[in-house]
């Protein structure tokens, strides 16, 4: 009896700690939500997340263009139109190379892998400098095609895709390829026809995390872009937010929400499938 | 003239096989071709060479005219760069363990029999996918600005908040805090791990008298410390490379309070283009980045228990 009460007790406690927390976590977002329709005098006026007055001024002034040249959605299409050859890039690149990596002997595969594991841990930091030299060089900087953001991923430079695929590739059964080979298929076919198939749901999270990381990147545009025109969102709404600090609150969240519903809109389709990913990048492991 | 070409034919074809033969046995290195080729172009050439920069007082457009340990003794000596390290070395013991710690309480919880694991999974999970975008951190900037959502909440029950952002004994926790609220990844990590746990170890040991506390102690815990490294390394990476928060929030105030290092390299690179000076200061975070890593790779067989089948 004591120890149905104590259990009954502890299953309260745990459902009071996740519903709490699941506040704090949600209730910035909602509030940026509702904030969006508020007016600029209602925003900071309470927390509560149902406006007294639905507005719309905040939508309409986040349409507005900045300096004439971009606006939210051209901004928009900018980070879009890097971010999908990004993703199609590196999962193509990353398919490959841990397809070398995972099923092929050949000379100095195992110190390449070992270098292969030693760039995870090579911060970008310190390559910052001496890429921007190196793209300077090439003359990238400020390019039309966003090179300095696309280029590398031709050459599954995001390693750690490629070691995410490693390990999915590992629980694949060799058996399928054998057969395919006593068939006639050669490697390249063995790649199409057997493993990408099994790997599609490895690759969907790659898609995923590829374009959720760029789509947020900041860093990159802020060193490679220049031109207002070209501005992808991440900096458009930096900018705008520094534009308009301490008035206009409703356009620049409007701003900013706007510029991650793309994002939340493939998180909600794709759940778990990142949840797949991310697991099998460190369990495994 | 017949006869020649058929011996050079004749001698071509081993040496022509020998070649296919090498090409087969070697296929898998044109597989990893690309990746070897980038990774010379985009990451070691420009890792040497920054290594090299460090030692110059390499400009963007003056090039080098000195070359010699300027830059390290600078940076020895300038409390600014000095205060920046510290502020980067608070930055990675704040967030770090209590990401890890607040992530593996929360997946323990819905490790339990819990409805609606994924409701809250979906909850928990969101910040850390959106977290690392600039909308986040102009949110962060509405929640805790002076008159921001915290400060009205707490105003709605009579307590006036201080000034979170403009205020250097706060800010550089309410950087900390944008961080620690993405906790959800790790989370996902370890809830997976935990998932993988088999239940008869728990039923033997509840049969041997163990509580709650000492079954997580002596069970559970031992157990994911293979993830708890994983997630310890990767987050040490991150903490200590943070850049968009403080810049995007307080661009580094108030009184370089939260003026992390990679603020200071951004800085020196990509405004004044001292490039010289920015390498140097990268590299040494580097070099603090790799010894943390060591230490905790040195440490792992004293603390990370990896089962037999996995022994690697």
């Amino acid at each position: 009896m004591l120890y149905g009460k104590k259990r009954v007790v502890n299953t309260i406690i745990r459902y009071v700690i996740l519903i709490v927390v699941g506040i704090i976590m949600i209730y910035p977002l909602l509030w940026m939500i509702s904030a969006t329709f508020k007016s600029n005098n209602e925003i900071f006026s309470g927390i509560g997340l149902i406006p007294k007055k639905v507005t719309f001024d905040g939508y309409k002034n986040a349409m507005k263009s900045y300096g004439g040249d971009i606006n939210i959605f051209k901004s928009m299409l900018n980070t879009y139109s890097y971010v999908i050859p990004k993703v199609i890039f590196t999962v193509f690149s990353s398919v490959v190379t841990a397809y070398g990596f995972s099923r092929f002997e050949f000379k100095g595969r195992n110190f390449l892998f070992a270098v292969l594991i030693s760039t995870l841990f090579l911060p970008q930091v310190v390559l910052n400098v001496p890429q921007y030299v190196l793209y300077n060089q090439f003359g990238w900087i400020d390019s039309k095609y966003y090179l300095p953001l696309i280029v590398p991923t031709i050459f599954a430079s995001d390693t750690y895709f490629v070691f995410m695929l490693i390990q999915f590739m590992r629980n694949i059964s060799k058996e399928m390829e054998e057969a395919a080979k006593i068939d006639g298929c050669n490697t390249v076919q063995i790649l199409i026809r057997i493993i990408c198939p099994m790997l599609k749901p490895a690759m969907v999270s790659c898609a995923l995390f590829q374009f959720m990381w760029s789509s947020n990147d900041f860093m990159g545009p802020l060193l490679y872009v220049k031109t207002p025109s070209r501005y992808p969102a991440s900096i458009f709404v930096k900018l705008s937010m520094d534009a308009d600090t301490g008035f206009d609150w409703n356009r620049v969240l409007a701003v900013s929400l706007i510029s991650i519903i793309p994002s939340l809109v493939v998180f909600f389709l794709s759940q778990n499938s990142f949840v797949e990913g991310i697991t099998a990048g460190s369990v495994k492991g | 003239m017949a006869k020649k070409t058929s011996s050079a034919a004749v001698q071509a074809h081993p040496a022509g096989y020998r070649l296919k033969k090498t090409f087969k046995r070697n296929i898998g290195f044109f597989f990893i071709l690309p990746w070897l080729v980038g990774f010379l172009i985009f990451r070691l050439y420009p890792f040497i060479s920054s290594l090299i920069y460090s030692f110059t007082d390499f400009q963007l457009f003056d090039g080098v005219t000195k070359v010699g340990f300027m830059n390290y003794k600078e940076i020895f000596t300038s409390k600014k760069i000095m205060k920046a390290f510290g502020v980067t070395f608070k930055y990675a013991f704040i967030t770090v363990p209590l990401k890890l710690i607040i992530s593996l309480f929360i997946a323990y919880i819905l490790n339990f029999k819990i409805k609606g694991v994924n409701l809250f999974r979906t909850a928990y999970y969101i910040p850390s996918i959106l977290g690392g975008s600039v909308a986040i951190a102009v949110l962060w900037k509405a929640v805790f600005r002076d008159d921001g959502l915290l400060n009205t909440a707490l105003a709605f029950i009579g307590i006036k908040g201080p000034q979170w952002l403009s205020d250097p004994s706060y800010a550089l926790f309410i950087i900390c805090l944008l961080r620690v609220w993405q906790f959800g990844s790790a989370m996902v990590i370890f809830l997976a791990a935990l998932k993988g746990i088999p239940l008869d170890l728990y039923e033997a040991a509840a049969i041997d008298g163990a509580g709650r506390g000492r079954q997580f102690f002596s069970i559970t815990l031992p157990l994911i410390t293979p993830v708890v490294f994983y997630n310890l390394v990767t987050q040490l990476c991150q903490a200590f490379q943070e850049f968009n928060g403080p810049y995007i929030i307080t661009q580094g105030g108030p009184r370089n309070s939260t003026t992390l290092i990679s603020l200071l390299i951004y800085n020196s690179a990509f405004k004044t283009y001292e490039m010289g000076m920015a390498s140097a200061m990268a590299w040494l975070l580097f070099i603090v980045l790799t010894v943390f890593t060591a230490i905790a790779f040195i440490s792992q067989k004293y603390w990370v228990y990896y089962s037999d089948d996995e022994g690697r």
